[in-house]
């Protein structure tokens, strides 16, 4: 620790510390557009000018190394001065076109000129304008206004790992280009956005929709991958007008992944807002008693173990709780959370979940991925590793993959094979790789649904764990087995036994026929042509999709903006998120349809509040009621490996087309867009 | 006073003559009043009237959404929305003032970086619905393209003085 002090205030930072760290540990605070805590310095935009003890001139102290004793001063005549004269240059070529740029208000130049700057204007001489970029269909730029604080080049070099912008020319002339005219080829674009500290990168789908100063703010999770990334929700009136990271260090950091983003304008279109009866093979509209009475009618000539059901990727607990609830007191044994078909041993929590933690991830020092595609599957987590092999430098942190041979993951990483086979040569230490993990403090070993979801998915996971085993990667302090989920819903459904019971059917079951009533909680992302044409569906959900269409009954459920709900990430964090908007039109909080229908067959679910709810699924699984914290186990005993013995075939991807999932994705007309030109670009070209 | 000059200024009826004596005077003084609505007074260039929104004189609208207005206004009378038009620039599809609610204070007039939307000269628009003083971007435009010759010449008037 060195010792400084900062207008007077003494303060204690670490050694190595920048002089604008130790001004912000005095709680002074120091204007900055380039400087960004998370990407490297560049000092380029002299806003952080601050005197020091001893020199004779005022330095940037995002960039000025500290040293013992050191006296700084920020609010000298010299500072403000210097500040005023900065802040004068960047204006000279900004257009102050504050009214129509959609910065305004949230502005960093903005503010900063107003706390900083002169109180008027000496420039009456051209500006210059520089032409507009083409970064996609999700960045728009105005490069007019850009201030060449080189943050975005930094974020997609280092952070996103696409080094695709760039600056050219100097001076006065510098241009951020990406040199060629093409889309921004990054799933954590959309970060650029929050990144510009002015209005020369901003959202494409928000243009001018709305002001900062009309939104609510409301703190949610994000449900379009795993990861459980940390978001607020804009919403004005009675829609959710953009999704905003949130800053949270175990999880995101302060990113967010393009699909949870932009994936807002699904929020309103192909919307269940009044409940559905099919009648004479065509779905009318119907009252709720109506639909509760067709359900009820229909369930009394079935016996409960001839019920199923299914819940989607994207439910909250409580609404899986409730559906467990239900089923059970139906006499159902019936019920899946897993559409994929995806196989675990639950019976232990850490043989299903993440347990080195998004932020082990930094500790790590090898990683085998397995099956898996970090950078479709959780963008946000990629960006971790692709944090920590940056951290580690040079063969500091190797990485293989097993599967996915043409992906590029944005790091450095061997790809050892394409399937299961690779596993068994690495546990004979047949490859050179086998004795990276083996040397390693602490490897980490990821397995991906590409695995998991194969009809041998426990045997490989059983292979994985035994590897992590035999490589000292299961140790009392350090846990280096990791499932990488890519449903939110998923690490809840099974943490509260959405699996079916001994004589249960699971999802193959059910729709080859073992059962008659089949009740779908958001489920869309299976095979609904497989279910039985005699099946009675009901499907309960949000967005009219492949559930939706097959339907026999539609109960209009709730998105995850418009209900408080509860979610585990891949890692078994719990998280609760809020409700920023109501339900449209008849629309319902999902858990509120069930136990509404459970008092229609007359088998009440004992909870009337979301508290006794929460009561219910603490009891259910304790992960509940407990907070997040890592840990290693010295139970080494891995898990079941399953009835069918590990075969050849390389792991497919899980993700085919990464911006649409699902059905809110699928209702965006963003996403469509960007299916198009990132995912088939052919189709774009020959229309 | 004695009581006999009190005595004679009552018996000569003299408040009485100095009374008339004012009225007569008045009788031959010019009108104050004027024969509304056959004549109007005079209204300073910063009356506050009803509103307008203007354009240029190429026919192009002014306002450029920025919405300053609707934050500005105290009263909250003035909706906005707003999305790209067609060729990319930011043009608001909504423009609301409720009339009803608005307080005449021209804040929203001060906060304007276009002069699009200005407070003019005109207070007789009465109606005899509330429904009618529920003012839209179509009639608030109307109202700009009949008074914008008025209006451009109140805001040249005042401008040395803002």
């Amino acid at each position: 620790m060195v010792k400084v002090t900062v207008d007077g205030i003494p303060v204690e930072v670490p050694a190595g510390s920048s002089a604008l760290q130790a001004c912000e540990a005095a709680g002074k605070e120091i204007p900055r557009f380039c400087y960004h805590e998370r990407l490297s310095v560049a000092g380029n935009c002299r806003m952080c000018l601050v005197e020091v003890s001893g020199g004779r001139k005022p330095v940037a102290s995002c960039g000025f190394p500290i040293g013992d004793g050191m006296q700084i001063f920020t609010d000298t005549e010299v500072v403000r001065r210097a500040r005023r004269a900065v802040m004068e240059f960047l204006l000279i070529n900004h257009p102050l076109d504050c009214p129509i740029c959609d910065q305004g208000g949230e502005c960093d130049l903005q503010d900063q000129a107003f706390g900083y700057g002169a109180d008027q204007s000496r420039y009456r001489e051209n500006k210059r304008a520089v032409t507009d970029k083409y970064l996609g269909p999700l960045v728009k730029t105005v490069m007019t206004r850009c201030i060449q604080c080189t943050r975005c080049i930094r974020f997609s070099t280092e952070i996103a790992g696409v080094p695709e912008l760039g600056g050219i020319s100097r001076g006065e002339n510098l241009e951020i280009t990406n040199y060629v005219e093409k889309a921004l080829t990054s799933e954590l674009s959309g970060n650029l956005i929050d990144i510009c500290p002015v209005g020369a990168l901003t959202s494409q789908p928000y243009a001018f929709t709305a002001r900062s100063w009309e939104l609510k703010r409301t703190d949610s999770i994000d449900v379009c991958d795993a990861v459980g990334t940390n978001i607020v929700m804009h919403a004005r009136g009675a829609a959710v007008l953009r999704i905003v990271p949130r800053i949270n260090d175990e999880v995101n950091e302060e990113w967010l992944s393009d699909k949870g983003r932009f994936v807002v304008d699904g929020f309103r279109r192909r919307r269940l807002d009044r409940p559905w009866v099919r009648v004479d093979g065509k779905l009318q509209p119907a009252s709720w008693q109506d639909a509760f009475a067709t359900i009820a009618t229909r369930l009394k000539s079935v016996p409960g173990e001839r019920i199923g059901a299914i819940a989607g990727d994207m439910c909250d607990a409580e609404s899986m709780m409730a559906l467990k609830d239900l089923m059970e007191t139906l006499g159902s044994g019936n019920i899946d959370c897993r559409q994929d078909g995806a196989k675990y041993d639950t019976s232990r929590r850490d043989f299903y979940t993440f347990n080195s933690g998004i932020t082990g991830i930094e500790d790590a020092d090898a990683l085998l991925i397995v099956g898996s595609i970090p950078r479709q599957e959780a963008p946000v987590l990629n960006a971790r590793i692709r944090k920590r092999f940056l951290a580690a430098g040079r063969g500091g942190f190797p990485i293989a993959m097993i599967g996915a041979p043409n992906a590029d993951p944005t790091y450095a990483a061997e790809v050892l094979g394409a399937g299961p086979d690779t596993l068994v040569e690495l546990a004979d230490g047949r490859l050179p790789f086998a004795d990276v993990l083996k040397n390693a403090k602490r490897p980490m070993i990821i397995v991906g649904h590409g695995a998991l979801t194969r009809p041998d998915g426990q045997a490989i996971a059983k292979a994985c764990w035994d590897l992590a085993a035999q490589v000292g990667a299961i140790a009392p302090d350090w846990h280096g087995f990791n499932v990488l989920h890519t449903a939110a819903s998923r690490v809840a459904g099974l943490d509260l036994g959405l699996v079916p019971a001994p004589k249960g059917h699971d999802v193959a079951g059910m729709l080859d026929g073992g059962v008659d009533v089949l009740w779908l909680l958001g489920a869309d992302e299976f095979a609904t042509d497989r279910i039985g044409p005699k099946t009675f569906v009901i499907y309960q959900g949000h967005h009219g999709d492949a559930g939706a269409a097959r339907a026999d009954v539609i109960l209009p459920g709730t998105l995850y903006a418009e209900k408080p709900g509860t979610y585990t990430n891949t890692e078994g964090r719990v998280q609760e998120a809020f409700r920023a908007i109501m339900p449209p039109g008849d629309a319902r909080e999902d858990w509120r349809i069930l136990r509404a229908f459970s008092e229609v067959v007359g088998r009440k679910l004992p909870y009337d509040t979301i508290e006794a709810l929460r009561q219910r699924m603490m009891r259910a699984s304790p992960a509940f009621g407990a907070a997040w914290a890592r840990c290693g186990t010295s139970d080494t005993a891995g898990p079941q490996a399953g009835m069918v013995a590990m075969s050849g075939g390389p792991f497919h991807p899980v993700i085919a087309d990464y911006y649409l999932t699902h059905a809110v994705c699928r209702a965006s007309p963003t996403m469509e867009t960007c299916s198009g030109i990132y995912v088939h670009p052919a189709n774009q070209a020959a229309e | 006073m004695g009581t006999l000059s009190k005595a004679a200024r009552s018996m000569l009826l003299a408040e009485l003559v100095s009374g008339m004596s004012v009225t007569l005077k008045a009788f031959f003084k010019p009108k104050a009043t004027i024969n509304y609505p056959y004549e109007k007074g005079v209204l300073s260039p910063r009356f506050r009237g009803e509103h307008a929104l203007r354009r240029y004189p190429n026919g192009e609208e002014r306002c450029i959404a920025c919405k300053l207005c609707e934050a500005t206004c105290p009263a909250e009378a003035i909706t906005i929305e707003a999305e790209p038009r067609d060729d990319g620039s930011r043009r608001t599809t909504r423009y609301d003032i409720d009339m009803t609610k608005c307080i005449y204070c021209g804040l929203c007039e001060e906060a304007c970086p276009v002069d699009a939307i200005v407070e003019g000269p005109n207070y007789e628009f009465a109606t005899e619905t509330r429904e009618e003083l529920m003012y839209d971007k179509d009639k608030l435009l109307a109202n700009g393209d009949r008074w914008e010759s008025v209006l451009a010449r109140r805001l040249e008037l005042d401008a040395p003085y803002r």
